[in-house]
């Protein structure tokens, strides 16, 4: 049996680069537990951003939550907001720089909690900006606490015995919410677990910023992910959770396009 | 040539605005102050100047639209009222952490809780000892006059901008709701991009070119260390304000033998006292702080090696007392005198106070 070398000069051959360091991605060390969604969602809106060109005229806002320091990660202009209030802090951003990119990248506590009011109401105004959403049903950075998207019946550290609908309410479909309203330009929900749905992801990324660029409205990119840590299982474990029970709840594709 | 013309303390200030060459206002209607936004709307002066105006989903909203604005190195404002400030806090602290340059104006009602509509002057503490969380300070400008709620708003920038720090205009519901003469300033171009960039390119976020590394805002730093040098850095700014930018008016202290320290609306108030004081033969005088931080404290503390006393005069009860204390240094007895609940007092009741505290010494 014969087995086929590839040397290095044949990988780096021009042409035979299949993956390359995003070059908007700047080389600390991510503050992510292993196996988290978060690096690749970062990559991805970093790769979208700087395959089109706009680095430059981008500035980005982050929230609180495990991703509070997104700006350490992403090379561009960066804000870090008060928790929930990234759409407002984007919407200040876009009037006084309507020719800049402005996205705000969220999770679950922030965008679907505390921030309910400043997420529907920018998407309301129809603000010509881009929201990442994080949807992985549990607080991360706190310690694995109720979010409210956590499912019916899921265990975290407010919730022990399982998330009671009747007395903790519903897990909440914002995603949905906001695509009722007019300002909304496009609203979807993806995943980044397997790497066909990163293929997808990346592909309402692009969508989105377009929209920003023909100032079309509001774009919001829901990327349901996993808490391995804050879910208390293996990555692999969680991945496969996260398609048999989120995706359930949660189903992927464009809500509004 | 100079514009005179008669107009209400709120409408000046949103007048002063477009003059000040302000990039945004973003606020949210609250009782006295609701004129701003009102003015600012009917002005449209995105036609005249390219300022934007936002009415926000709520106060919390419109202090971080103004975050986000500051951050990008642009002149942002807005203005709301006591319970509506109380909302703003959480912003205020994030933009003092990540020193952030903008002017808030707080046209103060009657407290606590929802309280009154009428004028109060019970958010001094508030405003000059920090209110939000953090070590921090605003610069806190006390206009007494319409035309002060003009002036104030491009000198509250000229020194937001000094110190890369939020500035607060603290005005009650009288100075905002009544008519008087203002001379309105001459208009100031808005700054243009570029502009904006070579001016403010180092820190704010205007989007990163090749020449320079991330602008980044943010008020965190998760290792204490440099968490501590961060705020030992704020107050040392702080210190330089204190040193430079303390402002107030003497009106008769040279031979007073009684001095009345008041403020705003209390201020209009205790300048009458001091005349009718004058008529009965009673060497009155009145200081009045206009930056309310830094405070006065030197020339209070010059005027108590002199004065037989002092009198606190304030529409609460008894906020910047303690800061007057604190200047006298116990050279002079320092009484209080208020009305709380939107009541204002008027002169010949703090007279009545004045002759009373004159008589115990």
């Amino acid at each position: 049996m014969t087995t086929a070398v590839i040397t290095p000069e044949e990988i780096i051959k021009k042409g035979k680069i299949v993956f390359k360091k995003t070059g908007l991605m700047n080389d600390a060390t991510l503050s992510y537990c292993p196996g988290c969604g978060h690096g690749v969602a970062h990559r991805l809106v970093m790769e979208v951003i700087d395959e089109m060109g706009i680095g430059q005229d981008t500035i980005g806002v982050a929230p609180v939550g495990c991703s509070v320091l997104a700006y350490e990660f992403m090379n561009v202009d960066m804000q870090q907001a008060a928790h929930g209030r990234a759409p407002a802090v984007a919407t200040g951003i876009k009037r006084v720089f309507p020719e800049k990119y402005v996205f705000t990248y969220q999770g679950d506590g922030d965008l679907a909690a505390i921030g309910t009011s400043e997420t529907i109401h920018a998407c309301n105004r129809g603000e010509n900006i881009v929201i990442i959403f994080i949807n992985n049903g549990i607080y991360g950075m706190t310690g694995g606490q109720m979010a409210p998207t956590t499912l019916q019946g899921m265990k975290s550290s407010t919730s022990p015995y399982g998330r009671v609908v009747e007395t903790m309410g519903h897990p909440l479909k914002i995603t949905e919410m906001v695509a009722t309203l007019p300002g909304v330009a496009y609203a979807t929900r993806q995943a980044v677990h397997k790497a066909k749905l990163v293929t997808k992801t990346k592909k309402a990324l692009i969508k989105a910023f377009e929209n920003q660029r023909d100032n079309k409205g509001t774009s919001i990119v829901e990327i349901v992910s996993n808490c391995n840590s804050g879910w208390k299982m293996t990555p692999v474990e969680s991945n496969k959770w996260l398609d048999e029970n989120m995706l359930t709840y949660f189903p992927l594709g464009d809500i509004k396009k | 040539m100079e514009e005179v013309k008669l107009m209400k303390g709120n409408e000046a200030m949103a007048e002063a605005a477009i003059r000040a060459g302000v990039d945004a206002y973003f606020g949210y209607p609250i009782t006295p102050q609701s004129e701003v936004i009102e003015y600012l709307m009917h002005e449209e002066p995105f036609k005249r100047t390219g300022m934007q105006v936002l009415q926000a989903e709520s106060e919390i909203a419109a202090i971080n639209m103004v975050y986000g604005a500051a951050a990008c190195g642009k002149k942002a404002m807005t203005s709301s009222s006591s319970p509506g400030i109380s909302l703003k806090l959480e912003g205020i602290s994030y933009m003092a952490g990540s020193e952030l340059p903008c002017l808030i104006a707080n046209v103060m009602r009657g407290g606590p809780g929802l309280g009154t509509i009428q004028p109060g002057q019970s958010d001094y503490s508030q405003a000059v000892k920090g209110g939000g969380h953090g070590d921090y300070r605003l610069i806190v400008l006390a206009p007494s006059t319409v035309q002060e709620m003009a002036d104030f708003v491009d000198l509250g920038f000229e020194l937001a901008f000094k110190y890369r720090n939020p500035v607060m205009i603290l005005s009650d519901g009288a100075i905002g709701q009544m008519m008087e003469k203002v001379i309105l300033p001459d208009q100031k171009e808005r700054l243009s991009n570029e502009e904006v960039i070579k001016r403010y390119g180092s820190w704010a976020t205007t989007g990163k070119p090749e020449t320079r590394s991330r602008n980044i805002i943010t008020s965190l730093d998760l290792k204490p260390e440099r968490q501590e040098l961060h705020n030992i850095h704020l107050q040392e700014k702080y210190k330089t304000a204190e040193i430079n930018e303390v402002r107030y008016e003497e009106i008769q202290c040279e031979d007073a033998d009684y001095i009345l320290v008041a403020y705003g609306t209390s201020a209009r108030i205790s300048q009458k006292v001091v005349k009718l004081g004058r008529d009965k033969g009673l060497k009155l005088g009145l200081l009045r702080p206009i930056t309310l931080w830094p405070f006065p404290k030197n020339i209070i503390s010059k005027l108590a090696d002199k004065a037989k006393g002092f009198l606190s005069v304030e529409m609460s009860s008894g906020q910047m007392i303690e800061d007057v204390q604190l200047a006298v240094e116990g050279k002079a007895p320092v009484a209080h005198f208020g009305r709380m609940g939107g009541m204002i007092p008027t002169p010949s009741e703090v007279l009545d106070a004045v002759e009373k505290e004159i008589n115990k010494i």
